[in-house]
């Protein structure tokens, strides 16, 4: 298989703080990737380094092998790299139809599309994608009204809408209840094996992770601790000792 | 009758309306050209301030450029615009009806298209800014632009320039200045109707409501903000140019850059009827100029304090205008609901047999 994402030997600092030390690792294409570690262990430094949120200190980001580290952030998300935010972002004054319709790839998007009405297809493949995460019924309403669930779940969909080859979820469960939670576990194995999207998955929540993941990383202070299948993860004292406080 | 039924019928009678309006009113022609020209400024305002969420405090200095830009076609196509300006008026400049027409539409498309590369230019600049910042940067803009016209003698500075004179009677002149006033504004409507129907609305819909997400999205966010600032501009340009050749002299700071006047006026306009909506700029247009112009003759010495009242009203109780009020106040009026759960198949099918 081949390597989707490949991160060599990241550093980024903030100031006194370094928030990754030459973190390196893979994500394979076609396949559900993890990401663990404490609070304050760089992950979402990571992802934000990956999708051109900021610079990198040292190192090389390439996606499908073109270095990217360089490149800014709506660049990467034309390339089909996208990413979901910690705390959920949508457009909180459009419907949900609305958001769904603007989150269509822009990969292709000349001037002249611009002005372009939006197609029936489109309108179908949004409701549908709406069906899928169960917003069917409430698509016609103002998003900022939604729960806070409801609204990671459009998150979600609207990602779907964009067509990405790899999605970052940051903390996909965050916050949600946890009947809904098996729910959306259920739908992002459904979005990476029917529409083929690679995941790399940010998750605090272990028994998500443990079922989700084929392979997990583990952050701690900033530095890479370990890598394997999830049992593995679970069973390396590295890693157990990083979230009791060893470290 | 259908919702879509209803609109066409309200536009149809508004058009009529403005065309008879100075046949019936032969006294306020000038008044109601104006009112055109307030809907004209509301509309496209609020396709920056209200539906991309970036409030431009500038957008009068397309206003003034169009003006400038069109006195300086019509009369530097036959004459030296400096000795044109450099004598005030005083010597009276003969236009030949073929000079005078050909002059006023040529001057009327160079503003239209060069405030809308005004807009580009400016766009790449300022468009670094966000929130308050920018609204000062621009407001920088517009008062800068009226300083430097003031300072620049070939432009006659700050004593202005008389525009060429209309080759005809006043009546046919009033009636040719009503109709570019009224046509420019219907043809704004038009345009942005159509616009708002395309994905250019949804898209600064999103940059108004989350830009670091929008971008994360792959959305070309500059392309889509200059590109607004440029129709803004465009029809800024025009109505510029038609403004000052219907008041027939322009000079820098009370006509053609007057920040606090119109400038404000554009933004409680649309703020008043409702911002992020079509109807609501025109509704709040209406209402402003009405009142101001009630209150400039029933309330004179007390009209800027009515006029300071509406804004505090506006500001207080209806900080989303009057549409916005009422969608709060009737949502499913406006298709906000929760519909009955049939399936995406049945909804597509439907659509496929449309």
């Amino acid at each position: 298989m081949s390597d989707l994402i490949e991160v060599t030997g990241v550093s980024k600092a903030f100031g006194g703080v370094q928030a990754n030390r030459d973190v390196s690792l893979k994500v394979e294409a076609g396949k559900i990737t993890g990401l663990i570690g404490p609070n304050g262990s760089g992950k979402t430094t990571l992802f934000n380094s990956i999708v051109g949120y900021h610079p990198i200190d040292n190192g090389s980001i390439r996606f499908e092998g073109q270095e990217i580290s360089r490149l800014r952030v709506p660049q990467i998300a034309r390339l089909g790299l996208l990413r979901t935010f910690q705390q959920t972002r949508i457009y909180s004054k459009m419907d949900c139809v609305q958001n769904m319709l603007i989150s269509l790839p822009h990969r292709q998007a000349g001037w002249g599309s611009m002005f372009t009405p939006f197609e029936p297809e489109l309108m179908d493949k949004a409701e549908h994608l709406l069906e899928f995460v169960g917003l069917y019924a409430k698509r016609r309403l103002i998003s900022g009204d939604l729960s806070f669930g409801q609204q990671k779940l459009l998150e979600f969909a609207m990602a779907l809408m964009n067509e990405p080859k790899v999605l970052l979820l940051d903390e996909p469960t965050a916050g949600i209840n946890p009947t809904l939670i098996n729910g959306l576990i259920d739908r992002l194995k459904r979005a990476n094996e029917e529409f083929g999207i690679t995941l790399f998955v940010i998750e605090h929540n272990m028994r998500v992770i443990m079922n989700l993941a084929e392979n997990i990383y583990c952050l701690a202070h900033g530095e890479l601790l370990a890598e394997g299948h999830p049992a593995e993860i679970q069973n390396d004292q590295r890693v157990i000792d990083a979230y009791l406080g060893a470290h | 009758m259908t919702a879509k039924n209803k609109q066409l019928l309200l536009c149809a009678l508004i058009l009529l309306a403005g065309i008879v309006a100075p046949f019936l009113f032969p006294n306020y022609t000038f008044q109601i050209a104006v009112l055109w020209v307030m809907i004209l400024f509301a509309l496209t305002w609020d396709i920056m301030g209200g539906q991309m969420g970036y409030n431009s405090l500038g957008n009068i200095f397309f206003f003034g450029a169009g003006m400038y830009i069109c006195a300086v076609i019509q009369i530097g196509l036959f004459y030296n615009v400096g000795d044109y300006t450099s004598a005030y008026g005083a010597v009276k400049v003969d236009f030949t009806p073929g000079q005078y027409y050909l002059g006023l539409v040529l001057g009327i498309l160079a503003s239209a298209v060069v405030s809308a590369l005004f807009a580009v230019i400016f766009g790449w600049i300022v468009f670094g800014l966000r929130g308050p910042y920018f609204a000062i940067g621009t407001l920088g803009v517009a008062i800068a632009a009226g300083e430097l016209v003031g300072a620049w003698d070939w432009l006659g500075g700050g004593s202005g320039i008389s525009m060429p004179t209309y080759p005809g009677e006043p009546d046919d002149r009033a009636l040719l200045f009503y109709f570019l006033c009224f046509g420019s504004a219907v043809a704004t409507f038009a345009f942005l109707r159509v616009l708002y129907a395309t994905r250019f609305k949804l898209a600064i819909n999103a940059i108004r409501d989350d830009e670091a997400k929008a971008e994360a999205m792959g959305i070309h966010t500059l392309r889509f903000k200059i590109v607004a600032w440029s129709i803004a501009a465009f029809f800024l340009g025009i109505s510029g140019a038609i403004y000052g050749n219907m008041s027939g002299f322009i000079e820098p700071l009370e006509v053609a850059f007057p920040t606090v006047t119109f400038g404000i006026f554009m933004v409680l306009m649309a703020l008043l009827g409702g911002k992020g909506t079509l109807w609501g700029p025109v509704l709040g247009a209406t209402l402003f100029h009405v009142i101001k112009e009630v209150t400039w003759t029933h309330l004179l010495g007390w009209q800027w304090v009515a006029l300071g009242l509406l804004i505090i009203i506006n500001v207080v109780y209806f900080q989303q205008g009057l549409l916005g009020w009422a969608q709060e106040k009737w949502p499913e009026a406006f298709g906000i609901r929760v519909d009955e759960p049939e399936s995406a198949d049945d909804n597509a099918a439907r659509r496929a047999a449309e």
